[in-house]
């Protein structure tokens, strides 16, 4: 049996859950988001990433109803929501201070939404163990907020906001509190409960390494604009803007003059180096400036210069061990610095090169992205 | 630690006399066998069963009573609301001013809040008695009750209230599920200050009653001009521990929040 690949996105026949058309919310002078236009589909794991001020936290809020649109229309399966309280909204949050009632327990927690609707005494129960179970959180179905730990919180604050079964599930920088390892685990479990669950998620994140995570696509945001709205893989190997690529995970960007033939660009970009040879599809004018991102694990470092398309020559200045990895940084003739990462597969491997060393970087044709801006 | 020296001993016994002194004469005369008040007679009770005699006295109690109870009540709803509006409605136009208008009544002479209170009464033509005492009484304590509210509010987060409107609250059931439950302790302190502080009212109860309604502090004020007798001692000991009483267990209850919240807070820090 094949597995078909979850990408509504790219089918002209879904029709999306959300709308955002031209959407603009200002505070005072300040605009939080400028003229937005975004469709997110059932059952997806939407990633909202962006550093703080972004207006990420805007787009939700607005989605909740906490907030209204200046102008445009957010629409939720084709209705404008606009005019919908936030008590009648069928989008649950789910907050980053978790919000949970403090002189409630976590099962009066959990059953707080059901006891608003009309369901009876039996369902509201029968729904809330269920949650219970779902979250792992029966043995403390007694106990008060204070009285468990965050990672507990956390999951008591998913399972009461789950409970109502939304249509959409929103997520304010969910794990914020939680430390590292928790964090990991969590994902997985947010991961899980969401293809159980089958309902859309909208997370709102500044950490990358959690959107790519959990999302199926990632929206990176920027001064209340969309940037880029990709998958993760896409969003790391081919990021549009060098806003982007220097945003989610790490990369060296070089700066120079393109010139095209067909789809391979030299770039002129620094005097007495060689010019970068790169691939691209899109097209630059001769001498356009453009800047060339490579990731360091894509960058060769040898102590021999080997044969590819591009070869510079370098000296070790810092070298960071991570553990799994080592990432080199390689001070260019003209000054530039470089990283280069290499995976430590063996034991004590690539000792051979250390601080100091006269050493090679090198990377194939295809493996750097050109941008224009 | 501190050494012990005479200079603090002295200051200290000095200002706790200045405080107490007259407080702990009246309550030690209050136990007086002797009818003339300035002479010790030995230790007696008599006076406060000679109290639970006289019907002017439990008359004036039990007005005293009844205006305390209706107008605390009355300040709390008043002043609950008037915090919630100020601390959450953001800025509005003229917010600072409301405020400020607010909390006058603090500052406000009581013989001024009295006098225009009593013209307000005869302007529109309210016949002076238990009611117009009890507005009047809500009139200055509900500010009390807004100070004490407000500030237990403006360290209530938000997004509690928001997360009850998320899950289907009306704001009304939101107030009512979620922040009335948390801000209780504020509203019960409230309740009692403003309680106390109509308990203890003459200034204001003398310009808004009428002779149908004589409350224990008018009471005590016109006998006294007759001569302090030990059974106004008696009273007023009675009162005295009434109010400390009240105020006593307000900041005990005010108290006891603030710990269990800290206590919370520090739960939730250790536990994250």
């Amino acid at each position: 049996m094949s597995q078909t690949v979850f990408a509504p996105w790219d089918d002209p026949t879904q029709k999306p859950l959300i709308q955002f058309k031209g959407v603009t919310k200002r505070f005072g002078d300040f605009t939080a988001i400028d003229n937005l236009s975004l469709d997110i589909f059932e059952q997806e794991f939407f990633a909202l990433l962006g550093p703080s001020g972004c207006g990420k936290t805007t787009m939700m809020r607005m989605l909740a109803g906490f907030e209204t649109p200046t102008s445009g229309t957010i629409l939720l399966s084709g209705q404008d929501i606009a005019p919908v309280p936030p008590n009648k909204r069928a989008v649950n949050m789910m907050f980053q201070s978790y919000a949970l009632f403090p002189h409630l327990s976590v099962w009066d927690n959990i059953a707080f939404g059901l006891r608003r609707g009309n369901s009876s005494k039996d369902e509201i129960a029968q729904r809330v163990e269920e949650m219970l179970r779902l979250t792992r959180l029966e043995k403390f179905s007694k106990r008060k907020p204070h009285q468990i730990s965050g990672g507990q919180r956390q999951r008591v604050a998913l399972a009461r906001s789950l409970a109502k079964a939304p249509k959409l599930l929103l997520l304010d920088e969910p794990l914020g509190a939680l430390d590292a390892k928790l964090r990991q685990d969590t994902q997985f479990e947010l991961m899980d409960i969401q293809e159980k669950t089958g309902t859309t998620f909208v997370i709102v994140t500044h950490d990358q390494e959690e959107a790519m995570t959990v999302a199926s696509r990632v929206a990176v945001m920027d001064e209340g604009r969309l940037i880029q709205v990709a998958t993760p893989p896409e969003i790391y190997e081919a990021p549009a803007t060098v806003y982007v690529a220097d945003f989610i995970g790490d990369v060296n960007i070089l700066e120079g003059k393109a010139h095209q033939a067909g789809d391979k660009v030299e770039i002129a970009w620094a005097d007495g180096e060689l010019p970068i040879r790169g691939t691209t599809a899109r097209t630059f004018a001769p001498g356009q400036t453009c800047h060339f991102a490579i990731r360091p694990e894509k960058v060769t470092i040898s102590t021999e210069r080997p044969d590819s398309a591009n070869v510079l020559r370098g000296k070790v200045i810092d070298i960071a061990y991570l553990g799994n990895l080592s990432t080199y940084h390689v001070r260019l003739g003209n000054g530039t610095m470089m990283k280069a990462q290499t995976a430590n597969t063996r034991r004590l491997a690539n000792r051979g090169i250390t601080w100091e060393d006269d050493v090679w970087l090198s990377f194939t044709d295809t493996a750097g992205v050109l941008l224009e801006h | 630690m501190r050494r012990f020296s005479w200079f603090n001993a002295t200051s200290l016994t000095l200002g706790f006399a200045f405080l107490y002194l007259p407080m702990i004469i009246l309550v030690l005369y209050s136990f007086n066998a002797s009818k003339l008040v300035t002479v010790w007679a030995g230790f007696s009770t008599r006076w406060y069963g000679e109290l639970l005699q006289n019907e002017e006295f439990l008359d004036a109690a039990w007005v005293t009573l009844q205006v305390a109870v209706f107008s605390s009540t009355l300040a709390t709803l008043l002043g609950t609301m008037a915090a919630s509006v100020l601390v959450r409605s953001g800025r509005f136009f003229g917010r600072t001013l409301f405020s400020g208008m607010i909390y006058a009544p603090l500052v406000m002479p009581e013989v001024i809040t009295g006098l225009s209170l009593l013209l307000l009464f005869i302007g529109i033509g309210l016949d002076r008695g238990v009611f117009t005492i009890v507005l009047a009484h809500t009139t200055f304590s509900m500010c009390y009750v807004s100070v004490v509210v407000s500030s237990r509010l403006s360290s209530f987060d938000r997004s509690l209230e928001e997360a009850a409107l998320d899950l289907g609250c009306s704001p009304f059931e939101a107030f009512r599920l979620v922040t009335l439950p948390i801000i209780a302790p504020a509203v019960i302190s409230g309740w009692l200050l403003a309680f106390t502080l109509s308990l203890d009212d003459l200034v204001i109860a003398s310009f808004t009653t009428g002779p149908s309604a004589t409350t224990l502090p008018i009471k005590i004020f016109s006998a006294v001009r007759l001569g302090v007798s030990p059974e106004i001692n008696a009273l007023s000991t009675i009162m005295i521990a009434i109010v400390t009483v009240g105020v006593i267990t307000a900041s005990l209850i005010t108290k006891r929040a603030a710990v269990a919240q800290q206590r919370d807070e520090q739960a939730a820090i250790r536990s994250v």
